[in-house]
Order: C-alpha cells, then structure tokens, then sequence
C-alpha cells in the first residue's frame, strides 16, 4: 500500500495524524504547523513582552523539554525580543530527581539557556525524601505540591524573573477541567483554564517595587491548547532528550481516573480534549468567581488575571488534597459565591415592583426531593482577603500559609536525636527510636 | 531475510517509561509466529503482537500499564516504521518481516 501524502505539502508521506482534526501530516509539516500553533496562541494572548525576562519552570519531562525547545525557535524565529531561562526545581528525591535534573543540566547546555536549579532542602529545610521519612507515603504529594508551587515563584522572585511558564498541555487543562467538573467546583475553573495566571501582589503589597517580592509572578501555560501526544511526537521527531519516570512517591498517580478519561475519550474521538477544554473556558466565563471572561485571551491588567490556587494538589493532580484543603477550598467557594451576588452574576435577581418596593427573587437550586440539597449551609462568610503569611510573606489567605503550616508539623515532629529514647515522645516513637539503636545507633535526617 | 515463513522477526522499541515493565529495556528483537493462532492462516496483527509481549516478554505483573480491553492503553502512541499506527489501521495493522514497532507512553509526568 502506498503510503499516505501529506495533507499540506501533498509530497513527503504522511507520518503524524494531528488529534484535534484527523489530518494527516509529514514531520517537517507537523513541526511547523505545530509551532505556528504555539506562537498563535502567545501573540493572540499577547502573553510575552519585548524585553521581559522568562523562567521556564524545566523538570526533565517531554512538556517542558518540548516548550524550551519551541519557545528558543520561536523567539528566534519571530524576534519576540524576550530572554528565556531555565528554573527548575530538586525535590530531593532520590533516584528520581537526579536523573531529571542531568537531562534538565543538558538541555541548558544544548539551548545556551542559564538554569537555576533550587531545592527543597534549601528552602525549606527539607527533602522529600525525609519529609517521606517523617509522615510516610500516604499524603507526601500534598507536602510536594504545595512545596512546588511556592518553589517557582520563590525562584523567580531569586532571579529577579516576574514570568514563569509552565509545559502544561492541553491534557492537562482537560483532565483539571473534568476533576473540577466531577469535584462541583466551577469557581475554580477559571483558574485552571486561564491561560494566564498570576500570584497577585497582595492587598498590603508593602514593597510593590521590592525585585525580591514573590508576591507578584506571573504564571502562564503556552502549551495550552497543545495535545499530549503533539509533544510528545514532536520531542521524538526531533530527537529532544527528556526524562520519563514516574516519581517513586507515587507511582499510581498517572492512573487518575480522571487521566484514563481523557486518553478514552481521546481514543475514540480525538477532538474531545480540545473540546473539554473550549467548554472549560465558556463554563468559567459564566461561573460566579470568574475572575475574568475571556480566558485570558484579553485584557493584560493584573486585576483580570485570575489568582493562582496557592494549593494545588501534587502530581498526578487527583491526589494529594487533604480534608484541610478542602474545607479551605469550601469557604473559597462560598467567599466566591458572596463576591457574586455583589457582581450582580446570576444568583439573584432584584426587580422594582409596582409600588416601588424592591423584590428580590431569589434563585435556588432546585430542591432533590428527600434529600438535604441545601444541608450545606450557604452561611456568610467573611469575604477571602489576601495577605501574607506571617511567618514567610507568602502570597495567603490565610494567616500563615500553607506550606509553613506544613512544616510547622514536620519540625515540630523532626526527631532531634535519634539515640536519646524520648521521655515525652509517642509509643511508636519510642518503638522507632529504639530500632535505631537496634541498626546500630543511625543518626538519623541531618 | 533470516526467519522462516512462518515467523516474523521485528524490532520492537520502548519509550516514555514503558520500558520499565520491559527489563528496563528499551529495544528487543523479537522473533513471532506469523500467524496468529501460528496454526491458522490469519496474519499476526498488532493486536496479536502486544498479546505476545505480554505473554512472553513484559516480566512486570502490570500488565494493564500497557494492554487495557485487549489492545494498547490509550495514552500509549504506537509508531509503526516511524508513522503513527493511525495511518495504519491501528491495531489491526498486519505485521511485517523487519518492522520496527514503537510504543511510546504519553501518560507519565512532564
């Protein structure tokens, strides 16, 4: 059988077939319409400023091998006149990182990009490795996520970088909008579908024009509209070197329910995740917290941009949220729906009656016969002010943040050393304590 | 070429983390009945061959990491001679003497 031509050059053989239309293309045809693609999406969202200094947050993995790669071509290509660097960020996990790391180190290398690599240990004074010592595998990825995301803006705010771009793909997007989806949370939809996100500058920015401040990074996805499997083709056609493992904390992240969704319906019919996407976008537009309505497509100012999720869950995405976060995520959703009702969104109407008197009709979700439908108490929450932590200056709503509460519990349980028995110590810390004397006097997390 | 009729000889490549169920190993010559039953007459799909890697070569218990209802997962690319196998009827595709078949794993982190 002879091979298929190219749909657009009708002359090389075709060898990629794109999922978002079934088109079958040649590699040279592929690696152009790809990039075309890319650089539509960044000039249409006018996301990157002449002169602006970009981190792009490089793990190692296909997604930010494959932006690093497009993005060097394309600023070249279309002189958009901004510097790219490389920031990535070392969990401490060993066997894993590592390895990423060195594919990261050779990347830098290959692209003649400056790489900044910041860890956990350094910051927080932990690794994942230790931090997996102390509470075990069961909720690591919380501590990990949360970690994370402070570590790029922390590591931007170093570089004196306001940009960082991430390699999610549209997979991603999709995955995060059927999660929130199947989760009820709309308000975060507009977040997670926003092209553009930032951590804005807080309420009580004291030094809005402090270089250092975290407080004011701007994160954005140029991927976005990218599939998976784009990447991936375009990484192997050009021969780029990533790095594929899963991390050894969680090696069952990558079989999220909400993942094999995606790649089933991908299988079936390919434009589906560009669709979930699209439909992402339109449900942010009409939900009550909706930062904004144009999925990030206009308005540069700060105030549209929505606000990026201080705790978003570790890898994998589908796991990694406690029971804290959620109720964190509850009064969120609730502050949101207040904000609403002062935006006049839906939620309530208000009419002049004939007399003169104001009515209000209010708009309630339909009774479930049976069922306590409204047993979740839509009580007044005090509207979500952002502020900094007390203790770090981190962009919060809460008094202290998120990760310094998290490491308020890991210090306070570090054992100091491992060769005196604790008087005041657990029973099992009493049992572990002694099986290091037993191996032999091991000190322990130093 | 080397292999009698009856058997097909094909390069079969492991990416993206797939290698891990396979040995750590990321290319195998393997060596397979032409037929599938090797008794019948019907040609030895891709369908059939990732029947027989788990059979006879994948030693990792989690099969379902790279087989799921009886074909390749989906999240898993499938190039046949560097074209995607989609060009080439997907699983039903007959396999040749001397094909190079790579499976690449989109499904691990970025």
């Amino acid at each position: 059988m002879a091979p298929k031509p190219c749909a657009l050059c009708t002359v090389n053989p075709a060898a990629i077939v794109r999922p978002k239309d079934r088109s079958a293309l040649c590699k040279p045809c592929f690696f152009n319409v790809f990039e075309t693609e890319i650089h539509h999406t960044i000039t249409s969202t006018n996301l990157f400023a002449r002169g602006e200094r970009i981190a792009i947050g490089a793990s190692g993995g296909k997604d930010s091998t494959v932006l690093a790669s497009v993005l060097k071509t394309l600023n070249e290509r279309y002189d958009y006149g901004v510097e790219l660097i490389l920031l990535s960020i070392d969990e401490g996990i060993k066997g894993y990182r590592d390895d990423s790391l060195e594919t990261v180190k050779r990347n830098a290398k290959e692209y003649g990009m400056e790489l900044t690599i910041l860890g956990y240990k350094e910051l927080y004074g932990w690794t994942m490795d230790q931090v997996v010592e102390q509470v075990g595998k069961k909720g690591n990825c919380t501590y990990c996520g949360v970690f994370r995301r402070q570590a790029l803006d922390r590591g931007a705010a170093k570089l004196g970088v306001k940009h960082v771009v991430t390699g999610h793909n549209a997979d991603d997007v999709a995955e995060t909008v059927l999660m929130n989806l199947l989760r009820g949370d709309l308000p975060r939809l507009s977040r997670t579908t926003s092209i553009v996100t930032s951590t804005p500058s807080s309420v009580a920015s004291s030094s809005p024009t402090d270089p250092a401040s975290h407080t004011n990074i701007k994160r954005s996805k140029p991927l976005k509209y990218a599939y998976e499997k784009e990447i991936v083709l375009y990484a192997l056609h050009k021969n780029l070197t990533y790095f594929s493992t899963e991390c050894i904390y969680s090696p069952e992240a990558f079989r999220g329910s909400a993942r094999a969704l995606i790649k089933n319906l991908e299988r079936v019919r390919p434009s589906a995740i560009l669709d979930v996407v699209r439909s992402g976008e339109d449900m942010a537009k009409l939900c009550p917290g909706s930062d904004e309505g144009c999925g990030g497509a206009c308005g540069s100012s700060t105030s549209a941009i929505p606000m990026a999720e201080e705790e978003e869950g570790g890898c994998g995405s589908s796991n990694g949220r406690n029971a804290g976060s959620e109720m964190a995520n509850m009064d969120r959703q609730l502050a949101q729906n207040e904000a609403a009702v002062e935006n006049e969104l839906e939620v309530e109407i208000t009419f002049h009656g004939r007399d003169g008197t104001q009515q209000k009709i209010k708009k309630q979700p339909k009774k479930i016969k049976g069922q306590a439908a409204a047993s979740v108490p839509r009580k007044a929450v005090t509207k979500q002010v952002m502020g900094k932590c007390k203790k770090c200056g981190y962009l919060s709503s809460q008094e202290v943040c998120k990760a310094c509460t998290l490491l308020e519990g890991l210090n306070k349980n570090r054992p100091k050393n491992h060769i005196e028995v604790g008087y005041d110590a657990e029973p099992e810390n009493h049992v572990r304590d002694l099986a290091g004397q037993v191996k032999g006097l091991e000190v322990g997390s130093g | 070429m080397s292999s009698s009729p009856e058997n097909l000889t094909v390069k079969v490549e492991f990416s993206g983390g797939l290698e891990l169920l396979f040995s750590n190993k990321r290319t195998h010559t393997i060596t397979l009945p032409a037929h599938t039953p090797s008794t019948s007459t019907t040609p030895t799909t891709i369908r059939d061959l990732v029947i027989y890697l788990c059979d006879e070569l994948m030693r990792d218990p989690r099969r379902d990491l790279f087989v799921l209802d009886g074909t390749v997962r989906p999240g898993i690319l499938v190039l046949i001679n560097d074209a995607d196998w989609e060009l080439e009827g997907e699983d039903a595709y007959e396999v040749k003497n001397g094909d190079s078949i790579l499976f690449v794993s989109t499904l691990h982190g970025g």
